[in-house]
């Protein structure tokens, strides 16, 4: 490719909303990070949740919303985390905050069988798959007798105790790690959209047999993102119990508050936009805080939020605000810009290298 | 078949065989397609032909024969290997990445498909686009697009993989006359950039325009092979499309 057309093509990746989103959302972020100034233990402890959530409902939208990998199993690797963890510190004496890593590679490993087992199934077999996969954990965490079985077990406080010295200095410590986690993970989300990847990812979820025929490896692609998404759900759940604690199976396992929380977040905010599980974690905790005294009630509310924007605007919260008024936080547009046009009388651009077939020698199946 | 022997073929089938169930609808099939040539494929509905292009590109398993790409045996390979080294293809039902835009549907095909870094595809990309006829959808969701726009992404998407061996499934049915003769046109020039074509198309002159040999397919075979009016001719041929009203 050598005679380029008179003007190169502009690609511009933002928009002029997202020229104002983007820098209030930072703005946001950096009042969330001095938070221990102008918040409580309490308020820390329930930002520190919002936290895990937000993190928790990015990732599934990776999945969902970006792969096709519709998850109902993500307390498979949130549970795994948290008992990699656990197992460090109390087995190998391990500083609990370097079992956070260890809970990522571990839980990025164990996504290969995971993965394995599952990738054979289709739409609903496949989220009923996972569910199962994290069924199995879970039966089998419950053996592990070591860390008290089904009945599960604390961390001694000699561990906590070596965390950071002091209670206020570990809560500060744990929250700036929450906050800190899931802004990484966002990140992670955010490169891996902006990256051609990403494109690959949206192909795949839209038109597999397409994807495959334009040169695109759906299988590799798909493992990979679902190894990455089940280290950062891992990495999560490790961080979740060391707030907590505390362990037990079915704690750790839970498909109520790992996955089906995570799935009613998702689906308020938007599936298949980045923002649109932050604004559904936000929404979502709001529902909470004010409702939560309503009891049993405040569960038949949710499950009304969700039916009516699931039928009134299934693209969700965002999908709606983005739609309709163009609203975008984070610059993960393509937008191909019209060209200057040309001055004078000069002549249409020579398209014809554009057509041209490979050239022979440069090219070959390198990967 | 038989191509001349001065250019090797690019492209060589031998005994390709697949049945779906009772239905033969590939039963034996040898062809050899040379490099640079302009090939049309005939043959009447449920032929087989569609059934072909899969079997070449990966996306159909056959149930025995062997698919030659450049001299190499590729029948085992992925079909997105087959792609990045050089086949492409056109989906007779068009297949779009429905929640990208139609730039983004050219720009995942020509980086992953030519294994560009996705900077580097832009500009051939949009230049593609603009002969394509499809610039001003260019950011339009892929998912909303007409039928007609669905078919020029379909070629444009094929051509962003930069091919030498481009497969294109009945991309001229339904144009108007003008449309038409623009594809023709730009399938023309294509071709002339050295592309291989691969031409399945029930509208005669458009092929007929631009293909150097047709061959006809029938119930899994390949049954006449020649030009385009010569063909047609062929009493065989004329019997399968008795009563099916071929646009020639
Ligand atoms: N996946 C499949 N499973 C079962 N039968 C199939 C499958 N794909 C194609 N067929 C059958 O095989 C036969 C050939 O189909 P094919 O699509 O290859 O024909 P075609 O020549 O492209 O026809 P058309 O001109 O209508 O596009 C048809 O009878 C079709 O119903
Ligand atoms: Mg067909």
């Amino acid at each position: 490719m050598s005679a380029a057309p008179a003007a190169p093509a502009q690609v511009s990746h933002g928009t002029r909303a997202s020229r104002i989103g983007l820098p209030l959302f930072l703005l946001l972020l950096v009042a969330l990070a001095a938070a221990p100034w102008w918040t409580d233990r309490q308020g820390m402890r329930l930002l520190g949740e919002v936290y895990a959530y937000a993190a928790l409902a990015s990732l599934w939208n990776l999945l969902a919303g970006y792969s096709g990998l519709v998850t109902v199993g993500q307390q498979a690797f949130v549970g795994l985390g948290a008992y990699v963890l656990f197992s460090a510190a109390l087995l190998f004496g391990v500083n609990p905050l370097w079992g956070i890593p260890a809970a990522g590679l571990l839980g990025a490993l164990a996504a290969v069988p995971v993965a394995a087992l599952t990738f054979r199934l289709r739409g609903a077999y496949f989220a009923i798959g996972t569910w199962v996969v994290a069924e199995v954990f879970r039966l089998l965490a419950a053996q592990f007798t070591a860390l008290g079985g089904g009945s599960g077990t604390s961390l001694p406080a000699s561990v906590v105790a070596s965390i950071a010295s002091g209670r206020a200095a570990r809560e500060q410590l744990l929250y700036w790690l929450a906050l800190g986690l899931a802004v990484l993970i966002l990140a992670a989300i955010l490169l891996l959209l902006r990256s051609r990847h990403g494109l690959a990812l949206a192909a795949i979820r839209d038109n597999e047999v397409a994807a495959r025929s334009c040169g695109i490896e759906v299988d590799r692609t798909r493992l990979a993102v679902f190894v990455v998404a089940s280290g950062g759900a891992a990495m999560v759940g490790a961080l979740i119990f060391l707030q907590k604690l505390r362990i037990s199976p079915d704690a750790a396992f839970s498909v109520n508050d790992w996955t089906a929380l995570v799935i009613f977040i998702a689906v308020i905010g938007g599936i298949g936009r980045v923002e649109g599980p932050l604004i559904g974690t936000a929404l979502f905790f709001l529902l909470r805080e004010t409702l939560s005294q309503l009891g049993s009630l405040y569960l038949m509310v949710l499950g009304a939020v969700a039916i009516a924007v699931m039928l009134l605007a299934p693209r969700g919260l965002w999908g709606v605000l983005a739609d309709r008024l163009g609203w975008q936080v984070f610059p993960l547009a393509r937008r191909l810009e019209p060209r200057a046009p040309p001055l004078g009388t000069a002549p249409p651009p020579t398209t014809r290298h554009a057509l041209a077939g490979a050239d022979h020698e440069n090219r070959g199946d390198t990967r | 078949m038989n191509p001349s022997a001065d250019a090797a073929p690019i492209l060589a089938l031998r005994g390709l065989r697949k049945r779906f169930g009772a239905v033969v609808v590939a039963d034996g099939i040898d062809l050899a397609v040379r490099a640079g040539e302009a090939l049309g494929v005939l043959g009447p509905n449920g032929a087989g032909k569609t059934t072909l292009f899969g079997m070449v590109t990966g996306t159909v398993r056959p149930d025995a024969g062997t698919v030659m790409f450049e001299g190499r045996d590729v029948t085992a390979l992925s079909p997105a290997r087959r792609c990045r080294q050089g086949m492409a293809r056109s989906f007779q039902v068009p297949q779009p990445f429905a929640g990208l835009t139609v730039f983004e549907n050219l720009v995942a095909a020509a980086s992953f498909g030519a294994g560009e870094g996705e900077r580097a595809t832009y500009d051939r990309c949009a230049a593609i686009l603009e002969r394509c006829g499809l610039m001003a959808r260019a950011n339009e969701r892929a998912g909303g697009l007409r039928l007609l726009d669905r078919k020029r992404l379909e070629l444009a998407r094929a051509l962003a993989t930069r091919p030498k061996l481009l497969l294109l499934d009945e991309v001229a049915g339904g144009l108007t006359e003008s449309e038409c003769a623009v594809l023709v046109d730009l399938v023309r020039e294509v071709r002339a950039g050295g592309v291989t074509v691969v031409w399945i198309e029930h509208v005669l002159h458009a092929l007929a325009a631009v293909a150097d040999r047709v061959v006809v397919l029938h119930g899994g075979r390949l049954i006449a092979e020649g030009r385009a009016d010569e063909v047609v001719r062929v009493p065989a041929v004329a019997e399968v499309y008795m009563g099916i009203p071929v646009d020639a």
